[in-house]
């Protein structure tokens, strides 16, 4: 293809975008209210799944000493349990500490309860708080830090907390959302792509004299379709930049706005940095494919004449 | 050079709309297409420019076999057929000057030439003056001029032309057949299907009548033949 063409193709389809002007504002505007549907559920699914996230990672297991286990003996303990690969971190929680923690969370109403325990007859064990790489493997690494205690022969370990029951509904809770959230996006995308090429195809088919016209004075086929594709490139970007400002644009008001509220139920949302990135990468591709797509497809059909 | 043998065309839904045509257009030469409406005109016309295919037989327009040319050879050879229509077919968001350099573009042709070619037809059709107008601001005279001029842009050896004058009064439709005979003149062969027997019996022709997908008649300097 000759430079000159290439131009031409170029020039032709940015001045289809104008000459048919009502036609792409209709495929924009289908593109833009697709992909923002898409695109609120796409940051509704981040914010889910970043939510599941926070509390998984909050989920930890408390290993309980026996009363009197000697310092060697928790050193070697503390050793054997962080020597276990699924685990991330294991802290030492003194009983002197323990009793403080306790006061601390059960807070001024209930102190009375705790009233008379100090440093000589503290009834808590010594123990440690474990935090693994992934939650969803707590359970398992529960258990060896069981049978590391069962191992021992003075079995220092008197009991492995780690919410069991609780933990497990609520990875199941967790999982299930995330799932939900990922078919829902899924599926939304599917049908904007749906939705977009069948604006694209109709905008076409009422150019069908037009291509007709171009077959009758010898144009080849991809002479007639080079402009399309522009034009249809050029319709996806613009829709997608539109989507992607008014998503970002809403979301860093609702950041702000909701900032002081959320940060009281210790709710933190996604920050704009991370979702931003994902939301305009998302839109982006999916709009200017999106536009491709439709007018290849479309002007494929109308070629076989 | 046009010839057609023993052409037969059968359309998918059964119509027989061609029954062994043969026939011999010379180059530069001037042919009327005459006979009542769905005689066949229409498809001897779509053969000639490979919109449709004879269902048995041979046909070869400058030379090609049109009927066994490869799909993807086809845009070469309608650049050297020009097509005009009774409903003109120019593109509507185009400006007429443009409309002529499409056909152009296509072959990619450098653009001062484009430019200095498309003024020239323009000049030709006497539409000089208007190439900045949009189609719909013309009167359909000064359209089928406009369609003339992108059908003669680049100088294609011959003209199909189906009911050029079907929408225009008598004297604008005197203006076109003008026009036709002096591209005629200038070495371009015209085939063209005609209702017009006011035209055919004046502008005197070789006829070809069509009835029934046959050829009734074929005389050099013929008449319509036909009540209108």
């Amino acid at each position: 293809m000759k430079i000159s063409t290439v131009l031409r193709h170029l020039r032709e389809g940015i001045k289809n975008v104008v000459r048919n002007g009502w036609m792409t504002f209709a495929s924009v505007s289908s593109i833009v209210i697709s992909l923002f549907i898409l695109g609120v559920f796409l940051l509704l699914a981040l914010n889910v799944n970043n939510l599941a996230d926070q509390i998984e990672s909050q989920v930890q297991i408390r290993v309980y000493l026996q009363l009197g286990t000697p310092e060697a003996k928790v050193n070697e303990l503390k050793n054997a349990i962080g020597n276990i690969p699924e685990v991330k971190k294991v802290v030492f929680v003194s009983k002197e500490q323990g009793l403080k923690d306790l006061r601390t969370s059960i807070g001024a109403d209930g102190s009375e309860l705790l009233e008379g325990y100090d440093d000589t007859n503290n009834p808590l064990p010594d123990s440690f708080t474990v935090d693994v790489f992934d939650p969803q493997n707590i359970a398992y690494a529960a258990k060896k830090i069981d049978a590391i205690g069962s191992a021992d022969a003075s079995k220092p370990i008197s009991s492995v907390k780690y919410g069991k029951g609780t933990v497990e509904t609520l990875f199941r809770v967790t999982n299930a959302v995330r799932n939900i959230g990922l078919v829902v996006v899924i599926g939304l995308a599917v049908t904007a792509m749906f939705l977009i090429s069948n604006t694209i195809k109709m905008t076409i088919l009422a150019r069908r004299r037009e291509i007709g016209i171009m077959k009758l004075v010898g144009a080849t086929n991809n002479f007639i379709r080079w402009p399309f594709f522009i034009e249809g490139a050029l319709i996806g970007v613009m829709g997608s930049v539109i989507t992607t400002v008014l998503l970002l644009f809403g979301y860093s008001e609702l950041v702000q706005a909701s900032q002081f509220e959320l940060g009281l139920m210790m709710i933190k949302l996604v920050t704009l940095r991370d979702a931003g990135l994902t939301v305009s990468a998302v839109t982006l591709a999916l709009g200017t494919l999106i536009g491709i797509w439709g007018s290849t497809l479309s002007v494929r059909k109308y070629l076989k004449v | 050079m046009i010839e057609l043998q023993d052409i037969w065309k059968t359309y998918a839904d059964g119509t027989h709309a061609l029954r062994g045509v043969s026939v011999l257009i010379e180059r530069n030469e001037f042919v009327y297409l005459v006979g009542p409406s769905g005689a066949g005109k229409s498809t001897f016309m779509k053969l000639i420019y490979r919109e449709e295919i004879p269902t048995k037989g041979q046909i070869s327009v400058n030379g090609f076999n049109i009927g066994k040319l490869k799909p993807r050879k086809i845009p070469y050879v309608r650049r050297n057929i020009g097509v005009i229509f009774q409903d003109y077919r120019l593109l509507p968001k185009l400006t007429v000057y443009e409309n002529i350099a499409f056909a152009m573009e296509v072959i990619e042709a450098p653009k001062r030439i484009i430019k200095k070619r498309t003024m020239e037809v323009l000049e030709l059709v006497g539409l000089r003056g208007k190439h900045a107008s949009l189609p719909q601001q013309l009167s359909g005279g000064e359209q089928q001029r406009v369609a003339i001029a992108r059908a003669i842009v680049n100088n294609p050896s011959v003209i199909v032309a189906d009911e050029p004058t079907g929408n225009l009064d008598p004297e604008t439709s005197w203006g076109i057949m003008n026009l036709l005979e002096e591209i005629n003149f200038r070495g371009t062969t015209i085939v063209m299907a005609t209702h017009n027997k006011e035209i055919v019996n004046t502008l005197r022709k070789r006829v070809i009548a069509i009835e029934n997908g046959t050829i009734v008649r074929d005389e050099a300097r013929g008449e319509y033949g036909y009540e209108n």
